[in-house]
């Protein structure tokens, strides 16, 4: 233990000598955070690893979609209508003709950018109401914990059908926003509960005793201590935005064609005649949501045990 | 003595407002801290020590809270005065607190170094590097161990008492004037303790920092404080240099606590605690909040509430009061009977609201007492040693 040599200024003595002695050993990262510890939970988790593989097999797909498809989803021959697999052509054809594989391999994007871009909006807006409300208490909490809960009292499907059904724009942004605008409570009273919890601990009074402001503490000491039950909450979140922007397209008001995605897909193939003579067209893009579905949902239930201590 | 003074409380009063009514946490609190003075603060739990030392960091729960009167003056200016932010700049380079417990401390998804750097990047501006630096500095001034190789590790690397030594550094990174430390051992083992009230008293003889040390532990206090005030119901009961109040406690609740303490070379006989509990703050009882567990209870003090009466030495050698104490001791009645007795076996002309030496009110660092009868207790206590 070295005893300072001048006790007026021994923090300024020092300096000089530790910062070069800092800056030429790299550390070697032995320490492990929450995070690190959560990543290496997850590796072992075999339904982790099924899921995230294939989130990025789709994710892939759909930014690359000719990777593995090479016709162009909307080059169709009518001569060709509901018959069944043929060589070049696995899935077969739908009521146009269009080939169900490529179809089903171009709709992943609209599907998963609906998601993800939804997801997106919901954890933005629901974390900063929940997140404020929980932080500053009080009147604010009142004032924004009333307002989740009038939207939270909006049923989600009927609420994006009556906005849906009243504009007439189309493409996926109108759906996106109205889910973003219609989803967040969830996410906004998960983040109040956690930001609360998280402002109790005695580290955050330690960092206000020591002068750190409010937007240093709601920032650095709470939200990351916040944060792991709305990754969950949005992951989970994730699986079910993207089923019920198929819901969406199937009644009609969501995604309309010519864009190509699943629920769209799943609409035109749903005629009760239609399922019987070729039942093909709409088993692989409904398979295709599922799967997609479930991967997102197991993914979220594997972080949700990583990133939870109490469950180890 | 005054130039030095560098946090003075004056009468501060807080309350907490809650479901079942007003909690009276403080009812007019006064002490003071000199620059590189230590002052322990005493008290069972709830006795208010915590919430002082928040209102004075500012850095109480308001909207349960309130602040009802009075006034805290650090470095000659009125904290209370002052607005948010600049409350906000105070603390840190001019006061810091230290917590209970050192566990909990630490944001545990922060490394110990982040946390220690982030003092220099808010209060100083300082680079990331600059920072880490700086952060091992300081856990090399606190005796970490290995220093260089741990600043990135995470609170939960560390054993408790590392811990608790990290948050002293934290405390102490921008020198600043006062330090509160909140019972900064109880969380910590026997072993620990000392090292880590040493180092902590080093540090603050070092800068001349001023220390108020919250805590309920007697062992701690004797080695390390200049002046003892002890705090009962929200209110400073007796205020004392060390050494006089471990001598001759001038308040039976200050007795009380002295004589709990368990003592080796009385081992086998009865541990000595003082009878019922603290007052619930939601109804304080009138009169000396302390009458209903004071064992010479008097009438008086069931109705009217004690002011803090100065305590002046001269009363020690008081000769009536020797007088009285050979008499006894000479008439050769056993001392436990006399100290049952109590206030009764001692001279009615020692009335204790008489006499204008006691109506004057106690300057904030005088030796002070809130007893109606602190002469009889000092009296008894002297008859007890001699």
């Amino acid at each position: 233990m070295p005893e300072p040599s001048r006790p007026d200024t021994p923090f300024e003595a020092q300096g000089a000598a530790v910062a070069e002695a800092v800056s030429s050993t790299p550390d070697p990262g032995k320490a492990r955070s929450l995070s690190s510890d959560a990543w290496h939970d997850l590796r072992r988790n075999p339904i982790f690893v099924i899921s995230a593989l294939l989130i990025l097999f789709l994710v892939v797909i759909s930014i690359w979609p000719s990777l593995i498809a090479t016709r162009d989803p909307l080059y169709c021959q009518l001569g060709r209508s509901l018959d069944g697999p043929a060589p070049g052509h696995w899935f077969g054809f739908d009521t146009q003709g269009c080939d169900v594989y490529t179809r089903t391999v171009y709709g992943a994007r609209a599907s998963i950018a609906v998601g993800v871009c939804a997801t997106l909006g919901v954890a933005l807006v629901g974390a900063v109401v929940g997140g404020l409300a929980g932080f500053f208490g009080g009147f604010w909490d009142a004032l924004l914990s009333r307002t989740t809960d009038v939207f939270f009292a909006i049923p989600l499907v009927l609420g994006a059908i009556v906005f849906l059904s009243m504009i007439k724009l189309t493409g996926i942004w109108p759906v996106v926003l109205v889910i973003a605008a219609l989803g967040w409570p969830q996410i906004a009273r998960i983040t109040r509960g956690a930001v609360i919890t998280a402002k109790q601990n005695d580290y955050v009074q330690a960092a206000r005793a020591l002068g750190a402001g409010n937007s240093r503490l709601l920032l650095r000491h709470i939200l990351p201590n916040a944060v792991a039950p709305v990754i969950v909450m949005a992951t989970i979140m994730l699986g079910t935005f993207i089923a019920l922007e198929a819901t969406l397209s199937f009644l009609g008001v969501g995604l309309r064609p010519p864009t190509v995605s699943w629920g769209v897909d799943i609409s035109a193939a749903s005629d009760g005649m239609q399922f019987r003579n070729a039942p093909h067209i709409l088993l692989y893009p409904a398979a295709a949501l599922s799967l997609c579905v479930l991967a997102f949902i197991m993914m979220g239930d594997a972080v949700r045990d990583a990133l939870d201590p109490k469950l180890r | 003595m005054s130039d030095d003074r560098l946090l003075e409380v004056r009468d501060l009063k807080v309350e907490f407002h809650t479901r079942d009514g007003v909690v009276k946490a403080l009812n007019g609190v006064s002490y003071g801290v000199d620059a590189g003075e230590t002052l322990a603060v005493l008290g069972e739990s709830g006795s208010g020590k915590s919430v002082t030392a928040q209102a004075i960091m500012g850095i109480l729960d308001m909207p349960p809270g309130r602040i009802a009167g009075g006034e805290i003056l650090f470095q000659g200016q009125d904290l209370l005065t002052l607005g948010r932010e600049e409350r906000r700049r105070i603390r840190g380079p001019r006061m810091a607190m230290i917590f209970q417990d050192a566990l909990s401390s630490l944001n545990p998804v922060l490394s110990v170094g982040w946390q220690l750097g982030e003092m220099f990047r808010v209060h100083r501006g300082a680079s990331r590097q600059e920072a880490k630096a700086r952060a091992v500095e300081l856990m090399e001034r606190v005796r970490i161990p290995a220093a260089r190789q741990r600043v990135n590790d995470y609170p939960h690397e560390f054993s408790g008492g590392m811990r608790q030594r990290i948050m002293i550094a934290m405390a102490l990174a921008l020198e600043p004037d006062l330090i509160i430390a909140d019972e900064p051992t109880t969380a910590l083992d026997v072993t620990v303790q000392a090292q880590v009230m040493e180092l902590l008293a080093d540090l603050q003889r070092e800068y001349r920092m001023g220390l108020i040390l919250i805590t309920h532990d007697l062992g701690v206090v004797a080695d390390v404080a200049d002046r003892i005030a002890v705090m009962y119901a929200g209110r400073i009961v007796e205020n004392a240099p060390v050494k006089e109040l471990y001598a001759t406690p001038a308040h039976p609740y200050t007795q009380g606590l002295l004589d709990s303490i368990p003592r080796l070379d009385q081992k086998g006989s009865e541990l000595y605690a003082i009878r019922g509990l603290p007052p619930n703050l939601l109804r304080i009882p009138d009169g000396c909040p302390f009458h209903p567990r004071c064992p010479r209870v008097r009438d008086v003090c069931r109705t009217e509430l004690p002011p803090l009466y100065a305590v002046s030495p001269e009363v020690t050698t008081d000769p009536g009061a020797e007088a009285d104490a050979a008499g006894a001791d000479a008439a050769g009645s056993d001392a436990v009977g006399s100290d049952a007795v109590g206030p009764d076996a001692v001279s009615p002309d020692a009335a204790p609201l008489a006499g204008a030496d006691v109506t004057e009110v106690p300057a904030v660092g005088e030796r002070s007492s809130a007893c109606h009868f602190w002469k009889e207790t000092l009296d008894d206590v002297h008859r007890h040693s001699s």
